[in-house]
């Protein structure tokens, strides 16, 4: 019996570590395509651990808000609602586990990684910090 | 041939004086009130999908009859730098919403409410906030602070539809609004 249970658990642990992979790299068309524009703009391969970094990092500026962060507006859960820092405007959820809209859109997401890293850094963003930022939110899930 | 004539003579008057009957068809006039009662009381309610989505997505859509023409060139020169914010847009978007704002400022709109906003402005000035201006003022100096900016509900003038709870239909008469906390607004 206890060797039943033991090799039954040692099986659902594999079958969910091997699915779990899978889970998380759900198959976004658009974040492969622009992951591959950003490497010919000179990224390497996107880290998820800067991208949180960049994500949560406080950046000083000159403005209304002088300590800016993506979390201002974003809140530090992706899979949480925000809200615009000024407007106070709902802004919906940025994990595409909590909201199936976002990161399917090139031309929102450049839209956006313009404006705001230029509100929050006060720069635009660089190819691999782009990257790097576009794979922390694909991953955050609420599991 | 006198027969024929006659039948078609009178199958034209009956026509000719059935014109008025369907011209002033019910519905239609029904209609023409509507269209004229909203002019006479709001502005024109914003009826531009790419506006609504690309303006809308930081904050309440503002109807264009809310400023003149001059005012949204002016906005549409300096969306890096849009009240603190970035808000820049591809110069396609950017081109086809300032054509619809240009088209629907308060200085080419029948609209009441929007010919009071371009009249209250001098001819000297381009105005950014629509808060600012003269009839804005006179229409709001009523309103205790406590109500707006102590608000936390509301915050600030800028959230027309915080209180005016059709806005974005254009619509800001008195019966609509409805301030949280505090309930309808009686002058």
């Amino acid at each position: 019996m206890r060797y039943r249970t033991k090799l039954s658990v040692l099986l659902i642990g594999l079958v969910v570590s091997l699915s779990l992979p899978g889970l998380i790299q759900a198959e976004n068309k658009t974040v492969n395509k622009l992951l591959d524009i950003y490497k010919n703009q000179g990224a390497t391969v996107a880290d998820l651990k800067n991208g949180e970094m960049l994500w949560k990092k406080t950046y000083i500026s000159k403005g209304e808000f002088p300590k800016r962060s993506c979390t201002t507006c974003h809140t530090e859960d992706l899979t949480k609602t925000g809200k615009h820092i000024k407007t106070g405007k709902e802004i919906k959820p940025m994990a595409p586990a909590a909201n199936p809209d976002r990161l399917t859109s090139i031309k929102k997401i450049n839209k956006w990684f313009k404006r705001n890293c230029k509100w929050t850094m006060g720069r635009e963003c660089t190819a691999q910090e782009k990257a790097n930022m576009l794979v922390y939110i694909e991953n955050q899930t609420n599991f | 041939m006198k027969g024929l004539l006659a039948i078609s003579s009178i199958v034209f008057t009956i026509g000719v004086l059935s014109i008025p009957v369907v011209w002033s068809d019910d519905d239609f006039n029904w209609k023409e009130t509507g269209k004229y009662r909203d002019k006479s009381s709001g502005v024109a309610a914003i009826t531009n999908p790419l506006y609504k989505e690309e303006c809308g997505s930081c904050h309440m859509s503002y109807p264009p009859g809310l400023l003149p023409e001059r005012s949204w060139v002016r906005m549409m020169s300096g969306l890096e730098d849009h009240f603190g914010d970035n808000a820049e847009l591809d110069s396609e978007t950017a081109r086809s919403i300032e054509q619809f704002l240009l088209k629907n400022s308060a200085d080419k709109s029948e609209y009441k409410r929007s010919r009071k906003f371009n009249q209250s402005i001098k001819s000297d000035v381009t105005p950014l906030r629509i808060s600012e201006l003269s009839y804005f003022k006179h229409e709001h100096d009523e309103i205790p602070k406590r109500m707006v900016t102590g608000n936390a509900e509301v915050k600030s003038f800028s959230q027309c539809n915080a209180c005016h709870t059709k806005a974005e239909q254009g619509k800001f008469n008195e019966h609509d609004i409805n301030i949280p906390g505090f309930g309808k607004w009686d002058d």
